[in-house]
């Protein structure tokens, strides 16, 4: 079926089965790969993206569930011009990543995060990111969440 | 020699190209390098040198306007490793950091890191990995054709490749550059100096870039023995350098071997054989969905337009599987490995010192048994490979540690030579000693043989975990013997499956002062395959041996910390338990209520102390609060990286603690997914204070000696807070859990 969402500020109409996990939509029919395929259960987080603002994983969401959505991935939260995001810079002043694979899913989870909640405590950093990641970040990836929360608030 | 059978116009950039390649083959020298072919020479040329480069040697590669890049040899798995390395060339080259940047080396002989091999060669001392030794031809200290390669494992990057090859490349290239600007000045060599990628005549106030003399540089021999810098002299090695791969990390553009697209690509989904030794005997399609269907015997793999479609269809097909170990279970497992702990015919003595045997015949001797299980790597970035079979050639994309081996078995599989296999290495979304396993490269290679066209083929987590080469279960028996608080006599037996440890770094080593010693081994074959698991049999044999420290310190009514301070003679050890019990706030919790464990391990020449901080509530939940390391790796290249490295090696040895185990039933793997096999995640990671020794000693491995000690760190604080000894792990065994 064809399916019509606003893709990373753009609107994007893809011709994809309706029960295509929109994680494979967006890597495959939209090639755009920097949404990760970890677990298929939606288990572990690799696969998030925003839909309508909320951090959601994509790889048991079925495409016909996001027609007309607004979706935001990875590739979209740097701006047009290359700046990135506050926390994808506190990202890179904390060297959060290491291998990498599950950092756009952690991003994503960490930019809604934000969104909703300017200056999480330890707590709300526990109960929203619940992400894995095999490389054990989780110390730089608290770290940098508080940093980005304090630059968003520009403090 | 190849330049007598080229024109003209080719002999500069053969000339070139020779030179380079003796450089190259480092351990063998010039005769080696000149007697590379001329098609091998063409194929370096052409991986490596773009446009205008020069090639100073066979790791550094220099501009005309100045810019400096560093081929690393070594896979990025989230290690850090290009960027290490690269610290450690510039240094070296005395190169200007914001010039220099890194290229993966091509997966071709001329690039094996030799200087793996090259460190024994040349007698530095260091231990060479058992991997590492067919490259060696020890009557001749030639460097073995086609035999291993680029591996990236043994925690080997930055002490062996690093640290007798990088920095001895970039000096080698400083002195080209050098002499080349002292013959155009016609000045003494020792005139000249480099500093920050400028060269520098003093005395007549001259001055040019690195890129001016690079093509007049490459005129020179490089000098396998350069002078080398001070480490009181660094200024690039031993900075927190932001790490070269990050940025395209965070906004999702770098590409991983899953993320790998090559037009007209198919995709395949595979089932493998659910019990071990089994084949597809047949495979219908009722519902007449799939695409296209590959029995590759042991596997049957479907090809379709889609990972989803090749996924579902897969779903649908009736595979009749036969044969197989279906007695297999993780029950029978460990009665064989009981009754190959008491079977002492095949046994191999690793260590025997004094008579321990006697001295244990007392009714004060202590004896405990250990056990462990099978765990799986569980990479984040599941199993997978792209490969194109074309015309006789194969092409594969794939994030590998090994990618020469890669690239030989799936020459092998496919019957082709292995110059017309090509391996593009991509970042790896995580390693730990899985991805040194060809299984879906060949896989890849063969379903692309078979349709035709580009494949990815991509692995379900289902498969990635009961299809994994784990690290092996074991168990162990341990006999200690306490005298006027001191250990007199130790036995160890434990049940052996190699995963490829090498003996030289000598996991089994019990790390204290006792006079009377026997360590002997049990060699026991996995029936399901083994392998590398981060640190290796360091994790079995570090938390045998710190949980039974523990245990005799325990019997002595001594404190651990200081039991084990009396027993270590070497002071390098001492000093990291000394600031380890300083720095963790040793018997003075900062956790009011919470009990602290510590436990100490030397692996791949790296130092690593642990204190875990915890906390048990009334429905057994541990709560581990603090781990604090403090870390012995001699020169530290990049605090940031190093301490990243420590975080992730306790992580994941955490993670397999609390939850990890592979078990067997009716010969399957049980565990599917990560449900049945969890994770540390945020909310029950620890904060992780990480403290280097200041040190100018040479390099120690940092990717796994962090793993070791976490383990018998935080048991052997559950038995401080609950006087329960966790023998078995995961600690669910002991009627542990997470929070």
């Amino acid at each position: 079926m064809n399916l019509s969402f606003t893709l990373n500020g753009e609107a994007t109409t893809v011709d994809a089965p309706p029960n295509m996990p929109l994680l494979w939509v967006l890597r495959e029919k939209l090639q755009l790969t920097g949404t990760k395929f970890g677990c298929g259960i939606a288990a572990c987080g690799a696969c998030t993206v925003h839909i309508n603002g909320i951090a959601t994983r994509t790889c048991v969401l079925p495409a016909a569930a996001v027609d007309g959505a607004e979706i935001k991935t990875i590739e979209g939260v740097a701006s047009k011009s290359g700046k990135l995001s506050a926390v994808q810079a506190a990202w890179i002043d904390h060297q959060a990543p290491q291998c990498g694979y599950c950092q756009s899913g952690m991003v994503m989870a960490a930019e809604a995060l934000l969104d909703q909640n300017p200056e999480p405590s330890d707590e709300d950093i526990d109960n929203a990111i619940t992400n894995i990641c095999r490389c054990g970040t989780y110390e730089s990836v608290r770290t940098a969440i508080h940093a980005a929360a304090r630059a968003r608030r520009g403090a | 020699m190849s330049e007598e059978k080229t024109n003209g116009r080719n002999i500069g950039k053969i000339a070139r190209r020779t030179f380079l390649a003796s450089a190259g083959v480092v351990g063998g020298g010039v005769a080696l390098g000149l007697a590379l072919s001329p098609n091998r020479l063409k194929i370096y040329q052409d991986s490596v040198a773009d446009g205008n480069e020069t090639i100073l040697n066979t790791w550094v590669k220099l501009t005309p306007d100045n810019k400096i890049t560093v081929i690393i040899p070594h896979s990025e798995m989230g290690q850090g490793v290009g960027t290490g390395l690269a610290q450690m060339l510039a240094e070296e080259m005395e190169a200007d950091w914001e010039t220099v940047s890194i290229e993966q080396a091509p997966a071709t002989d001329e690039y094996i890191n030799s200087d793996l091999g090259r460190g024994y060669i040349v007698g530095e001392g260091a231990r060479i990995p058992a991997f590492a030794y067919p490259m060696l031809d020890f009557a001749f200290l030639q460097i073995a054709k086609g035999a291993v390669g680029q591996i990236t494992g043994g925690s080997t990057a930055i002490r062996l490749t690093g640290y007798h090859g990088m920095r001895r490349a970039g000096a080698a290239a400083r002195e080209m550059l050098m002499r080349a600007a002292a013959k155009e000045w016609n000045v003494p060599i020792n005139s000249v100096r480099a500093q920050s990628s400028i060269l520098y005549h003093d005395a007549s106030n001259r001055s040019a870039p690195f890129g001016t003399f690079a093509a007049a540089a490459a005129k020179f021999a490089p000098n396998l023995k350069p002078a080398m810098k001070s480490p009181a002299d660094y200024k690039i090695v031993g900075t927190p350098k932001s790490r070269l791969d990050i940025p395209e990390k965070v906004t999702g553009e770098a590409k991983f071997g899953m993320d790998i697209i090559v037009p007209g690509m198919k995709y395949a989904a595979i089932a493998q054989a659910p019990v071990y030794g089994a084949r597809a005997a047949s495979v219908v399609d009722p519902a007449n969905a799939a695409q296209q269907i590959v029995n590759l015997g042991n596997a049957v793999v479907v090809v379709a337009d889609s990972y989803w479609e090749a996924a579902n269809s897969l779903q649908q097909l009736d595979i009749a599987w036969s044969g197989g170990d279906l007695a297999l279970s993780s029950i029978a497992l460990r009665a064989l490995h009981n009754e190959h702990l008491t079977e002492t015919r095949h046994e191999q003595v690793m260590d025997k010192a004094g008579d321990a045997k006697a001295k244990l015949q007392s009714t004060e001797t202590i004896s405990v048994e250990y056990a462990v299980p099978y765990l799986a790597h569980a990479t984040m970035e599941p199993m997978n490979c792209t490969a194109l079979v074309r015309d006789g050639k194969c092409e594969l994309w794939v994030g590998h540690q090994n990618p020469i081996a890669a690239r030989d078995d799936a020459a092998a599989a496919l019957g082709l030579k292995k110059t017309n296999v090509i391996v593009h290495n991509a970042y790896l979304g995580g390693g730990f000693g899985r991805r040194s396993s060809t299984d879906n490269v060949v896989q890849a290679a063969l379903v692309a043989a078979e349709t035709g066209t580009p494949v990815k083929l991509i692995w379900s987590r289902e498969q990635d975990m009961s299809n994994d080469f784990y690290r092996p279960a074991t168990v162990s028996r341990m006999r200690g013997r306490v005298e006027d608080g001191k250990i007199s006599a130790i036995d160890h037996a434990y049940v052996f499956s190699d995963a490829g440890m090498p003996d030289s770094e000598r996991p089994f080593a019990f790390q204290y002062d006792v006079p009377n010693r026997r360590i002997a081994r049990h060699p026991y074959e996995s029936p399901i395959p083994v392998g590398a698991w981060r640190s290796v049999d360091f994790t079995q044999m570090g938390f045998f041996n710190e949980s039974f420290m523990d245990e005799l310190a325990h019997k002595a009514g001594a404190d651990p910390l200081a039991f084990r301070l009396a027993h270590k003679s070497d002071p390098r050890h001492r000093a990291v338990l000394e600031r380890l019990a300083d720095e963790a706030s040793w018997g003075r919790p900062r956790t009011p209520g919470a009990a602290q464990g510590v436990a100490i391990v030397d692996s791949f020449e790296t130092i690593v102390g642990q204190v875990a901080e915890i906390t048990i509530d009334d429905d057994q939940r541990v709560r581990l609060h603090r781990m604090t390391s403090v870390v012995d790796c001699g020169q530290v290249i990049n605090p940031s990286a190093a301490e990243a490295q420590i975080h992730s090696s306790l992580i994941f040895a955490l993670s397999a603690v609390f939850f990890g185990e592979i078990t067997l039933e009716n010969g399957e793997i049980v565990q599917q997914n990560f449900p049945d096999y969890d994770m540390i995640r945020l909310r029950n990671a620890p904060v992780q204070p990480v403290i280097f020794m200041d040190s100018n000693l040479p390099p120690g491995g940092l990717g796994e000696p962090g793993t070791p000690p976490a383990a018998p760190a935080l048991t052997n604080a559950i038995f401080a807070a609950s006087g329960i000894r966790v023998r078995e792990l995961p600690l669910i065994r002991a009627g542990f859990r997470s929070v």
